[in-house]
């Protein structure tokens, strides 16, 4: 499969131009990596989070071998117990044989760009199992790379073989909800009592969350936090994005007033088993004690039906198309960005551009132009030279 | 410095594991000095307590580490510390990745682990800038 996969891949285009030495490096790098090698797959992730020289011919190299892993994103508040819940995941996952990878992200210091990842203080149930690879991340202050390097490290997890692939991000922000959506099921955690969690989802997190998990289910206040929940949800699926998630018809289902706090059951053993929804996802709410290991099974379980209902209804696909749509728009852009940035740069600079708008030698549409006149004239001309005249 | 410069424009921090190893409690050490790397500028991935050996040799090797910095304070360096440079050796890990020891290591047992391989011992009263300066210097240039 990967010879003929790679045979048929469009190669006349490489992703970077790379020196022969670089090419090779990264062929080596890949080859161990696909051979099971842990220490080539730790260097591919460095060299994708430094973004180092030959970077994208290595994630390119990467991507035939890729698509087989499900992808489960973790997200939630500070503390709110994600990764305590990653470690009893990766060891459940363990129990019915599946490998597992993890990528871990924290924050970095504003003040010296440096961090402490602290996520991996919590593995302890899979000590010493290299089946399950565990990879910390700095967000090393960039915000859109960050999605960048997630991505690519996840890729090269799927390609190195993992079964299920875990990623943990704090769920404040814009790129984290980014990141998350790198994964066919998302999870957002939620802490009982504060009420802030709650407060919080409004912000944006509850719209990307497939499966909600209260945590920390041995502490007061769950039965209050999990109604809650379930109210929000049942109104995103009232309101808006009605292609994507439940029709408004079909709210009445499980009865808007019983389904808050009254249904636990019904609603963790999840719609997407009953064959009257199979096209429509309701997120379930589970409860979890992830010291314990309490609720990890349904938790499981909840996100398996989320899988099956993404293969089931062709979502998965559509989701991995939109998916990779994104990612094509997001290079694109940042590439074409660099380029205008050098034809900036060799045009004098903005700043000095921005003075002779001051002081009325010029214009910004004339600035404008100038700079993106000769690059449109080149693709047109090379347009022109690779298909003569087809259109009309 | 200048390595410290170079890293900086290629975006590539200085990544070190904080490793406590062993039935070893004291944990103020290790976390004063991953904040102090921190601050300097490094990421640092800290192992929490009580790990064995062979936790300390796959996290080295997952978490791809430049640096991997073992902090003892109960006395046991002399078993633990072969222990993790075997395991290295065993993933081809051990020769660039810049080992260093801090903590309660009596003066007697220094050299011996010197020629184990460890490059460098940091006690209680070491400046700060020192233990920095001498991982900004050592640490493994990688291509
Ligand atoms: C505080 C303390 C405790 C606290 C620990 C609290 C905690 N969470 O850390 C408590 C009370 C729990 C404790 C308990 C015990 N302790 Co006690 N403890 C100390 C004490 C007084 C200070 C340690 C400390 O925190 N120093 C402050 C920190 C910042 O310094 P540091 O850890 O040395 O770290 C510095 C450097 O060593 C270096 N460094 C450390 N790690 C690393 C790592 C790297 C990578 C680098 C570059 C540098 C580096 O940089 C740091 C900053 O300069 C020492 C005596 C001493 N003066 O050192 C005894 C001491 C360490 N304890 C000792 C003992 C024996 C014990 C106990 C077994 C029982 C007892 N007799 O008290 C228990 C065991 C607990 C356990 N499970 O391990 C002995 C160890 C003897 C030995 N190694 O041969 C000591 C030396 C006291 C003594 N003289 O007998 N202890
Ligand atoms: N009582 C209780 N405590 C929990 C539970 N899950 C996690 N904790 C505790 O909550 C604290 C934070 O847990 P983490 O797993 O580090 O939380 P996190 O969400 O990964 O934190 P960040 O990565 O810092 O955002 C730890 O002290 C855990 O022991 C739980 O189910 N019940
Ligand atoms: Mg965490």
């Amino acid at each position: 499969m990967e010879g003929t996969d790679a045979d048929r891949r469009d190669t006349a285009t490489r992703p970077e131009d790379v020196d022969p030495e670089t090419a090779a490096r990264n062929e080596r790098l890949v080859e161990s990596l696909l051979a099971g090698e842990h220490r080539a797959l730790a260097r591919v992730i460095t060299r994708i989070e430094n973004q180092a020289p030959g970077h994208r011919d290595l994630v390119a190299r990467l991507h035939p071998h890729t698509g087989e892993a499900a992808i489960v994103g973790i997200t939630g508040s500070p503390g709110a117990g994600k990764s305590t819940l990653v470690d009893k995941l990766a060891e459940a996952y363990r129990r019915r044989g599946d490998t597992v990878g993890v990528v871990a992200v924290d924050p970095s210091s504003p003040y010296s760009g440096g961090s402490v990842l602290g996520d991996r203080i919590r593995m302890a149930s899979t000590v010493g199992d290299m089946d399950v690879f565990f990879r910390s991340m700095s967000a090393r202050g960039r915000l859109g790379g960050l999605a960048t390097a997630t991505t690519d490290a996840v890729k090269a997890l799927d390609a190195f073989g993992k079964d299920v692939v875990v990623v943990e991000t704090v769920g404040a922000g814009q790129s984290e909800v980014d990141i998350v959506r790198t994964a066919d099921t998302v999870a957002v955690l939620v802490q009982p009592g504060s009420g802030d969690d709650v407060q919080m989802l409004k912000a944006g997190i509850l719209e990307i969350g497939d499966v909600f998990v209260v945590n920390k289910a041995d502490m007061d206040g769950v039965e209050r936090t999990v109604a809650e929940l379930k109210e929000m949800i049942h109104r995103r699926d009232a309101a808006g994005d009605a292609t994507e998630r439940r029709p408004p018809s079909e709210i009445g289902h499980h009865g808007v007033a019983g389904s808050a706090g009254a249904d636990a059951d019904a609603d963790t053993q999840n719609d997407a088993s009953d064959d009257d929804t199979d096209d429509v996802w309701e997120p379930p709410v589970v409860e979890t004690v992830a010291t314990t290991g309490d609720g990890i099974d349904e938790l499981i379980d909840a996100f398996d039906a989320h899988a099956d209902y993404l293969c089931d209804s062709g979502k998965r696909e559509t989701k991995a198309r939109a998916r990779y749509a994104d990612e094509i728009r997001r290079l694109m852009r940042s590439d074409a960005n660099e380029l205008l940035d050098e034809e900036l740069r060799r045009h004098g600079g903005v700043d000095a551009l921005a003075k002779r708008v001051y002081e009325r030698e010029t214009d910004p549409y004339a600035v404008a132009a100038s700079i993106v006149g000769p690059l449109r004239d080149c693709v047109e001309a090379r347009r022109e030279r690779d298909e003569p005249r087809t259109s009309e | 410095m200048s390595a410290d410069a170079e890293r900086g424009q290629t975006q590539q921090p200085i990544r070190c594991l904080i490793a406590k190893v062993g039935l070893d409690g004291h944990d103020r050490g290790a976390h004063v000095i991953a904040r102090a790397f921190r601050d300097a500028g490094f990421e640092v991935v800290y192992s929490g307590l009580h790990r064995a050996p062979e936790e300390i040799v796959q996290a080295a090797v997952q978490e791809d580490v430049d640096v991997l910095g073992i902090s003892i304070l109960s006395g046991a360096h002399n078993t633990l510390v072969p222990k993790v440079i075997e395991g290295l050796e065993e993933y081809n890990a051990f020769a660039d990745t810049l080992l260093i020891v801090g903590g309660i290591i009596p003066e007697e047992d220094r050299e011996g682990l010197r020629e184990m391989g460890v490059a460098a011992i940091f006690g209680p009263g070491t400046p700060m800038q020192e233990t920095i300066d001498f991982v900004r210097e050592h640490a493994p240039q990688r291509d």
